[in-house]
């Protein structure tokens, strides 16, 4: 019988974190669904820019209201789980705050852990008003609508609800260990939870180990059910964001990939000796696709790039596309292409580990063309994105499936094309014409 | 005017078995679009006069591929990409300068992998060199104290991190540097990229390249500089569209140095 709590914990421990973890092979198994990329080398820049940018969050800061709030709730979660470990011990072990011999240092730890819960709180409540009552207006565009701004909220319930019980779990302890209850070492300070100590004045040492037994409980409970909650929602990225700025383009902004399929295509064609008529051997691969109509077509990185998206809006409310009320948003692109994953997912899921197609697919199911075309590929949203995620490299791929698959450019572009083609130019000018400016 | 603008061509150099310094790579804005026709010459102005040995292809320059690629014409962007690297592997081409960010930023970025490797500069960031080597004299003539404001190119600016050539260039003109709100990293495009240049606007509010200049008139510059033919040619449009043409004038930064010492 005395056992028992410590079997529960056990058995609780072991059912949430492996939950998460068969979720979590869902997502690397979802992504390598991608074309693989060539990340090798450059490992100290890569390195860097996580230090930089994902644990540094050098970009957040750039707005500088919510880079602060982020700034409080990432610091509080990071440390507060210092004191996950203790409790994952306690539960295991049945023990009660083995740390209790760091002494000072213990008081110190659980000291700045309770302002760090009481910082989050505030954060939170003031990230909850920004959402809710302000109604800033990159939480508000057409694709928050139903569950991604549910979501939102949920994370914020499960943050306040974490806290709070934390806060009660050590409010009561303190009352414990002031009334020398057995078990309840005298360890810790209080800082936060003493001030609102007046509420469990007078009452029982055993209503009082209720509460705290309670509290406790729910807590690491709740923790357990947040981590499984992430796969679910758009908090992904607490963990993503690291491995999402490593794989991160480290070459200029300007420069997008040449499609290798096409290099081949264009030296083929520029080989004199090429025989044109040449069939090709039996054996010979499927023709490459060129561009991406589907998850399949992307890359890995813009798979992972889709699961890290938190759905800040920061792209979107960058785009000058969407800045003058065109359909285009970067922030949907991301989204659709996770939702899209999903779907294919749950697809594999059904049938045995195996994709059935379904008839449907990323673009025209999902992003339209209309929201391709307005694109002006300035690379603001890149720029604004604070963990590397790479909207325009999604477009630019749909863009040439568009092209090179369908021949669906609108009319003025083909025009543009041709031109090229024809003349060397945009335009219908003579090449020959081209050193005329000099004689004018 | 042919008399004064001394533009040869690669041709001609390799006829006498000579090389050029530089190579100054037009661009198709630079030369057919009658407004940045001015700012080629404006910039070859300024190269004759600090005595730089540059050469043109002439007719056997062709399209970067540049409005192909970002429209998704990979195939027709690569076939340019071969055909303009085979003719400066031929000239044995090290260094090119261009006054168009979008020629800039292919040459650049997108032809080392293709088999042309240069070095590529903007021609903003040529123009420093002169004045750094002492070569260029810029002097702020009539620009002195003016109010002017800079709309960083995408593709010069985010797109390869070059922000400072420019406005040195216009410090150095001695002027009232005012920036936008939006600037530098967070510049607001033009609207023209990603071959935006050549077709009409998807259904939206507004025009970009209206809100744009309605943020650099805001400023209160008289002179709105750019770097980049095709944001001259969206923010000159915008100004227009605003109505003030006869308070607001679109130049390029090459344009206001040749401009400021009356060449």
């Amino acid at each position: 019988m005395q056992y028992i709590p410590n079997i529960l914990f056990f058995i609780l421990l072991v059912a949430g974190v492996g939950y998460f973890a068969k979720n979590i092979r869902t997502v690397i198994r979802n992504i390598k669904l991608g074309t693989p990329v060539n990340a090798g080398g450059h490992k100290k820049e890569r390195y860097g820019n996580v230090a930089r940018i994902a644990l540094g969050q050098s970009k957040l800061i750039k707005r500088p209201i919510s880079g602060a709030l982020h700034a409080v709730v990432y610091v509080g979660f990071i440390i507060i789980n210092i004191e996950v470990l203790e409790i994952i011990i306690d539960g295991l072990l049945g023990t009660h705050r083995i740390f209790a011999f760091l002494g000072g240092f213990y008081d110190f730890l659980i000291g700045s852990f309770e302002i760090l819960a009481f910082l989050v709180l505030v954060a939170v409540v003031v990230f909850w008003i920004r959402r809710n009552v302000i109604k800033i207006k990159r939480f508000l565009s057409p694709e928050m609508e139903g569950w991604p701004k549910q979501d939102g909220n949920i994370i914020l319930y499960f943050e306040v609800v974490l806290m709070c019980l934390f806060l009660i779990m050590n409010g009561s302890d303190y009352a414990l260990q002031q009334i020398g209850a057995a078990h309840y070492v005298e360890a810790g300070s209080y800082p936060i939870s003493s001030l609102f100590s007046g509420i469990f004045e007078g009452l029982t040492e055993s209503s009082l180990v209720i509460i705290e037994r309670t509290a406790w409980w729910l807590h690491i409970t709740g923790i357990l059910i947040f981590l499984n909650y992430l796969y679910f929602s758009k908090h992904l990225h607490i963990l993503l964001a690291f491995p999402n700025v490593y794989f991160g383009s480290i070459t200029p902004k300007g420069q997008f990939k040449n499609n290798q399929a096409v290099t081949k295509e264009v030296k083929m064609m520029m080989d004199p000796s090429a025989d044109p008529f040449a069939a090709p051997p039996a054996d010979a691969p499927e023709p490459a696709k060129f561009g991406a109509s589907d998850v399949m077509d992307l890359s890995q990185v813009q798979l992972l790039n889709a699961y890290t998206c938190t759905e800040c809006g920061r792209c979107t409310s960058e785009c000058p596309a969407n800045q003058t009320g065109k359909k285009l948003s970067p922030r949907k692109i991301m989204m659709d292409t996770r939702d899209r994953l999903q779907e294919v997912s749950k697809n594999i899921d059904s049938n045995d580990g195996v994709f059935i197609p379904d008839g449907k697919e990323l673009l025209k199911d999902y992003i339209s063309p209309e929201e391709l075309w307005a694109c002006t590929t300035c690379n603001a949203c890149v720029e604004a994105c604070p963990i590397s995620i790479d909207p325009l490299s999604i477009i630019m791929d749909m863009r040439q499936y568009l092209v090179m698959e369908q021949s669906a450019a609108p009319n003025e572009l083909n025009v543009t094309m041709t031109n090229i083609e024809n003349n060397g130019a945009p335009w219908p000018f003579n090449q020959m014409d081209r050193l005329n400016w000099s004689k004018e | 005017m042919s008399d004064v603008l001394k533009v040869p061509t690669m041709a001609e150099f390799m006829a006498q078995g000579k090389q050029p310094e530089v190579l100054f790579w037009v661009g198709c804005a630079g030369s057919f679009d009658d407004r940045a026709k001015k700012i080629t010459k404006a910039f070859v102005k300024l190269l004759n006069n600090a005595g730089v040995e540059f050469a043109v292809l002439g007719t056997e320059e062709s399209c970067t591929g540049d409005p192909a690629k970002r429209a998704g014409n990979e195939f027709l962007f690569q076939m340019q990409a071969a055909t303009n690297i085979e003719v400066l592997n031929a000239y044995e081409v090290q260094k090119i300068v261009t006054a168009c960010p979008h020629c800039f930023n292919t040459i650049n970025n997108e032809y080392p992998q293709l088999g042309g490797n240069y070095e590529v500069m903007h021609h903003t960031q040529f123009l420093k060199t002169l004045l750094n080597d002492g070569r260029l004299k810029v002097e702020g003539g009539k620009f002195k104290g003016k109010k002017i404001t800079f709309h960083d190119p995408c593709y010069l600016g985010r797109a390869n991190g070059e922000y400072e050539a420019p406005r040195d260039l216009l410090r150095k003109l001695e002027v009232e540097l005012v920036e936008m709100k939006r600037c530098k990293t967070n510049g607001l495009c033009c609207g023209a990229g990603g071959a935006q240049m050549f077709k009409e606007p998807e259904a939206g509010t507004k025009d970009i390249n209206v809100a744009r200049t309605e943020e650099a008139v805001g400023t209160g510059a008289s002179i709105v500089a750019t770097g980049c033919p095709f944001c001259n040619t969206m923010m000159t449009d915008g100004v227009k569209h605003g109505e003030k043409e006869g308070a607001v004038e679109v130049m390029d930064v090459a344009e206001m140095i040749a401009n400021a010492s009356e060449l």
